[in-house]
């Protein structure tokens, strides 16, 4: 099996996906004749053509609205933010239109449309360029909010995504789109709402996501040298939650450690301990940690950056917490 | 003047009634919504039609069944020219299960499939990209669709029209954006609001051609946006068109109306395009007295049984409250 970077194994899943299916097509700003801003629509304009990968003017709300009215016909677009930092520019788009369409309509119209591309803190951009979004989306009802921890996981859950005959964003990260990893050749796909095991362990379970889930699992080597033996969950898709996989996994470990880039307040990583609180309360022997961004704007300083940033040594000081293992 | 008699003569008797029936319904159609809210079986905003239906008749007119149909909270009056049923409609106001939208949308938010109505829209500029994505699926399509695209005046300041006209007229989308400018943004008179009030001349900054038309006068309506329709389909170039229009009625049913005069709204019920359609077919023997009223009769009636078909609907079974979130079970939701 190739080893292979993520932006290639999501280019892999639009190609394949554009060749399975005319209707769909992609659009966003430098993903044709660039190649992308991170290169994960290299070479699609070379091979669909300039009616099926377009480059669009910087005009968020605009070429957004488009793909919901494009879908609405029955296409099946895939827009590309250079970053979803940028979404906010078209968020009535997204939560009026896109995300509201399908009920408000009594199920007339539905919006088989993805909205991808990089999440989170990039390195050193300052306040602007860093927002988490993921909370943000999960919290209206009508979208799936998916967000890829690896390559091959990358790659089977875009694939769902545009195959799915509704709303998703589709969360990368611009630090995580040169992992690499073994991803199988040709057509695969991850359902949404199907989390995964990273690393089976019995002590703690992490519940991390997206670039989040590379620090985990370098914190849970580091813990397993000193014998704390961690299991790592990544629920893939975070709208919805896979309620089972968590389940599973805290009655094996009975201590929570959620991991989130995002700010404490109103977050996924609340809910996510939220409803292990509802759901689990009888099974945890400690109260839940979480790790998490501050609540402060991403400050553009080195050290503050690196301050307000979730990091392997603030999650192995959660887990040590969790455990009583100080 | 002369041009648009001329249009009058030209369409054939029937063409003419369809017309005005078509205007009539709108009109008895939004009297009774108003009844009935006032009567508190509909609830929420209603924002009615009544002025407008020369806009909406004259232009929908020249729509072919491929063609779609984007519009905003005022959407009632357009999705009855499509041809809904105005039970269907009613029964959306009253929030039952039998409406358009299964009682989900309300009046904000009428649709049809069969017609490509592509709904009424709430935000204020919030359909434009809807409109240009149907557009866009025509060229996709390699069809000879065109998408029509009805927006107010006080949507004319919002980024959504400037950033989907440039599109529009960047791509060739096949895009007639039209506003139906009935001189007030909710309270706010245009000039209050508006830097440059000529709205057609927007179009130039875009390349695009711009047309300012009598929006109370469905023959002029009817004949140019006929001619317009006809060349949007041929060139594939995007247009801007200004409708004059006023509505009597107030912004939506809560609207005091302290913002304008009583002399104002008199002056303009004086041209009101209905009876003016009516009256002048009268005059061009397209219809006598005793025909028209019929007619109305008939319209009034099919209205009533809208009503009593609404009242008698039942609301949505409460199952109906989490279904239509999403097409796809994926589990786990």
């Amino acid at each position: 099996m190739p080893v292979i970077e993520m932006r290639e194994a999501l280019n892999q899943a639009l190609k394949e996906e554009m060749t399975r299916d005319e209707k769909v097509f992609i659009l966003g700003e430098e993903v044709a004749e660039y190649n992308g801003a991170y290169k994960v629509t290299k070479g699609l304009l070379d091979h669909f053509g300039p009616k099926r990968v377009i480059d669009t003017p910087i005009s968020e709300s605009g070429f957004t609205g488009l793909a919901v009215g494009a879908a609405m016909m029955g296409l099946r677009p895939v827009v590309e933010f250079m970053s979803f930092n940028f979404s906010l520019v078209a968020i009535d788009q997204i939560i009026s239109n896109a995300a509201k369409m399908y009920y408000m309509s009594g199920g007339l119209y539905n919006i088989p449309m993805v909205m991808r591309g990089p999440n989170g803190a990039g390195p050193r951009v300052s306040s602007q360029h860093s927002h988490n979004m993921e909370s943000v989306f999960a919290h209206f009802p009508g979208l799936h909010v998916m967000a890829p921890s690896t390559p091959r996981d990358a790659k089977g859950m875009l694939k769902a995504a545009i195959r799915c005959n509704d709303p998703v964003v589709f969360l990368e990260n611009e630090l995580a789109y040169n992992l690499k990893e073994e991803v199988p050749e040709g057509d695969f796909i991850i359902p949404i709402g199907k989390g995964d095991i990273k690393r089976e362990g019995t002590d703690v379970t992490i519940i991390a996501w997206s670039r989040m889930m590379s620090l985990a699992k370098t914190a849970a080597e580091e813990l397993a040298k000193d014998g704390i033996n961690v299991e790592l969950l990544d629920p893939r898709t975070l709208k919805p939650l896979d309620m089972d996989l968590i389940a599973q996994s805290v009655k094996k470990t009975n201590r929570v450690v959620v991991v989130e880039e995002g700010h404490f307040f109103s977050s996924l990583g609340a809910q996510v301990a939220e409803s292990v609180y509802t759901n689990l309360f009888d099974y945890l022997d400690s109260p839940i940690a979480r790790v998490y961004q501050s609540e402060n704007p991403m400050p553009y300083a080195a050290n503050l950056e690196a301050a307000t940033l979730p990091s392997v040594d603030k999650i192995i000081k959660a887990v040590r917490q969790v455990t009583y293992k100080a | 003047m002369a041009s648009v008699k001329k249009e009058m003569q030209s369409l054939s008797k029937e063409k003419m009634v369809e017309i005005l029936e078509k205007m009539l319904t709108i009109r008895y159609f939004e009297e009774a919504s108003i009844k009935a809210y006032q009567q508190k079986k509909i609830a929420g905003f209603l924002h009615t039609y009544i002025g407008q239906e020369a806009v909406g008749v004259g232009t929908l007119s020249h729509k072919l069944p491929q063609d779609s149909v984007v519009t905003t909270y005022r959407c009632h009056g357009l999705a009855l020219t499509l041809g809904l049923d105005p039970k269907s409609g009613m029964a959306e106001l009253f929030g039952k299960v039998t409406g358009c939208a299964r009682g989900k949308g309300g009046s904000m938010h009428f649709f049809s499939k069969p017609h490509n109505f592509l709904g009424g829209h709430g935000i204020v500029g919030g359909q434009f990209g809807i409109g240009i994505g149907a557009a866009f699926k025509s060229n996709y399509d390699e069809d000879n669709a065109v998408s029509f695209i009805f927006f107010g005046d006080g949507a004319t300041v919002q980024g959504t029209l400037h950033e989907t006209m440039n599109l529009a007229a960047l791509w060739d989308l096949p895009a007639i954006f039209i506003c139906e400018d009935n001189q007030y943004g909710m309270g706010t008179a245009n000039a209050r609001a508006i830097a440059n009030t000529d709205i057609a001349s927007k179009a130039e900054a875009y390349g695009m051609k711009g047309h300012t038309l009598n929006g109370m006068d469905l023959n002029e309506v009817h004949s140019r946006m006929g001619e317009i329709v006809k060349e949007v389909r041929a060139t594939r170039r995007p247009v801007l068109i200004h409708m004059k229009t006023y509505r009597y009625t107030g912004h939506s049913v809560s609207d005091a109306g302290l913002y304008r005069s009583k002399e104002e709204v008199d002056s303009y019920k004086l041209k009101d395009p209905t009876l003016a359609v009516a009256r002048e077919m009268i005059e061009n023997k397209m219809i006598t007295e005793d025909e028209l009223k019929a007619l109305q009769k008939r319209i009034k009636a099919t209205i009533q049984e809208a009503v009593d078909f609404a009242e008698e609907s039942p609301e949505p079974p409460l199952e109906e409250l989490t279904q239509h979130v999403f097409m796809d079970d994926v589990g786990n939701a």
